[in-house]
């Protein structure tokens, strides 16, 4: 039995069976991390000494008797724009190198009391700006599929990981897509779950009207219990919510949407193709496929390249180089402070976006653009809502190209932008949506999207289920 | 294109130092987005209200009771400057 291959339930099995212990469970992860990181540049940080200190206190309770939950003893890793205490917190930025989190993060917090345990800090595109990993001031991820191509981004070290079996599961977060399009470049489970479902106290804020934490697994079932395991309200996020999903459906009486626009402008061939075989798939298991259309899907990525550098302009405010991070002290003024600190430490992505938000909301400027584009998102939203009147699922592909290589698309910003296509409109929405690996294609993972009312994450799980076994 | 100063403006909104090389470089990138989001006019926004949060959540309430923050001490040690319990920075007022 190899222990990098077992999922949550069999590794938790195999701890209360004593079968192996929980330090064990540990080496052989932190092994893996040994040698895979040097390539893979995943891990920014590893907690070797701690990540085994933690594994012996759950080996010490199940030998005394207690009962350990299902996370107990599961190593997992941690996004670094999630704050662990004690613990470096750079999100992928130098302005942030030498910044150390002074609390955890309610998801951490949570973790850590079910006794998962963290080995370390994954690395991301600066402030979760990018989608490829390309943009991390501490070096490129490389994909565990093919090190020539990206890992797709901004969390690339956490699914990374996850794909290279350095960690059962690991945090990320999905402001336009930043788990889900990962996921299905390496190939994993990647769940951006409802805006609000989960505490984002502790996540360091992008676009604060989008900004969810989201997760990766290998599986669904992991999937399930990581997200059961972290959701739910938190005083410290007036944003976060609970709420009781209505009814549940059997996959097989699942009525699912598959919109006109996956097939349209923009969509790789080799995407097409391969989502139609997934269409395929359903329809020879009876499950209801319907086309429909959502016109408005189109307008997204202009929608959040307004709504999103917006907040970001407003959010990264913050490093002005006076509170923490890296500071240029031999300015001659307050304002020279501020003007060199953020040349100097924040990278060439941010700035752009920092740069096109101000524009954006500058005198004269606002109502023509961020109060268009948020007229724009209601719309979207609407356009959502209705389809949920005829469908239980919307299905897409995740992402409309495969994985690309590594400076392909650098130096054209827009067209890194468009790799959101078909995940940002579903963040502008606030609705819950799941990756799912489905197959490769010239060697390439390949993901499908399924995307669910508010707050019907169980219906993306039963549906995710169903479908992994098909493939 | 967007104009040099328009873009040296909004450098000076956002707190960041250009060199030339990076201002002729937004010039362009930045007129490239914009030119991209106008499309946004095609959409008929009549009659819709903005969107400022995905969530059906109001105003949420507690109560104000002020908390003693047991680690204040290490906020004040991340700072870059500081003299004694203090944040340091450069004169606010000249």
């Amino acid at each position: 039995m190899e222990i990098l291959n077992l999922s949550i339930k069999e590794i938790h099995k195999g701890l209360i069976e004593k079968k192996f212990s929980a330090k064990e469970v540990v080496e052989v992860f932190l092994e893996r991390i040994e040698r895979q990181n040097s390539k893979l540049n995943a891990f920014l940080e590893v907690f070797s000494k701690e990540a085994k200190e933690e594994a012996e206190k759950i080996d010490k309770a199940i030998l005394s008797g207690e009962k350990i939950s299902l996370l107990g003893g599961i190593p997992c890793a941690i996004k670094d724009n999630i704050l662990v205490k004690g613990k470096r917190c750079t999100a992928g930025s130098k302005i942030l190198e030498n910044y150390i989190a002074t609390y955890d993060a309610t998801v951490v917090k949570k973790l850590k009391k079910e006794g998962a345990i963290i080995l370390g800090k994954t690395n991301m595109d600066e402030f979760a700006m990018g989608s490829s990993g390309e943009h991390s001031a501490f070096g490129e991820t490389k994909n565990p599929n093919n090190l020539e191509y990206v890992p797709g981004g901004s969390s690339s070290g956490s699914a990374a990981a996850v794909s290279a079996k350095m960690c059962v599961f690991a945090l990320g977060s999905d402001t336009g897509g930043s788990v889900r399009q990962p996921a299905s470049f390496c190939g994993i489970v990647g769940l951006k779950p409802t805006y609000g479902a989960v505490s984002r106290f502790g996540l360091i804020a992008m676009a604060s009207s989008l900004d969810q934490i989201g997760l990766f697994a290998r599986n669904v079932e992991d999937t399930e219990i990581v997200f059961l395991a972290i959701k739910g309200k938190d005083k410290r996020d007036a944003t976060s919510w609970e709420k009781e999903e209505e009814k549940e459906i059997p996959p097989t009486k699942m009525r699912i949407g598959i919109p006109r626009e996956c097939f349209g402008q923009g969509i790789q061939k080799e995407v097409i193709e391969g989502f139609k075989e997934a269409v395929f798939l359903l329809e020879k298991e009876k499950i209801q496929i319907e086309e429909i259309e959502i016109p408005s899907l189109q307008y997204g990525v202009a929608c959040y390249y307004i709504v999103m550098p917006s907040e970001v302009s407003s959010n990264l405010a913050r490093y002005d180089g006076i509170k923490y991070g890296k500071s240029r002290e031999e300015a001659e003024n307050l304002m020279e402070l501020y003007c060199k600190t953020r040349a100097e430490f924040l990278g060439e992505e941010v700035k752009r976006r920092i740069m096109l938000g101000t524009y954006c909301l500058s005198a004269g400027y606002y109502e023509a653009y961020y109060l268009r584009a948020q007229k724009v998102r209601t719309k979207i939203a609407n356009d959502f809502k209705e389809t949920f009147q005829k469908v239980d699922l919307i299905l897409t592909s995740t992402s409309p190209t495969l994985s690309f290589k590594f400076k392909e698309k650098l130096e054209d910003p827009l067209s890194m932008y468009m790799a959101d296509y078909l995940t940002v409109p579903v963040n502008l929405a606030g609705l819950p949506a799941i990756s799912l690996p489905f197959k490769e294609i010239n060697n390439l993972p390949f993901g499908v999207q399924a995307i669910a009312p508010p707050f019907c994450e169980k219906k993306l799980f039963n549906f995710g289920k169903f479908f992994e076994k098909l493939c | 294109m967007l104009k040099r100063e328009e873009v040296k403006h909004v450098a000076k909104l956002a707190r960041i130092e250009l060199s030339e090389k990076e201002i002729q470089k937004m010039q362009k990138e930045l007129a490239k987005i914009l030119d991209y989001v106008e499309q946004l006019k095609e959409v008929d926004i009549e009659n819709l209200e903005p969107t400022t949060h995905s969530t059906l959540i109001k105003n949420v309430f507690r109560k104000d009771t002020p908390l003693i923050y047991q680690e204040s001490e290490k906020l004040i040690e991340v700072a870059p400057q500081k003299e004694e319990r203090f944040i340091k920075t450069k004169p606010v007022l000249k």
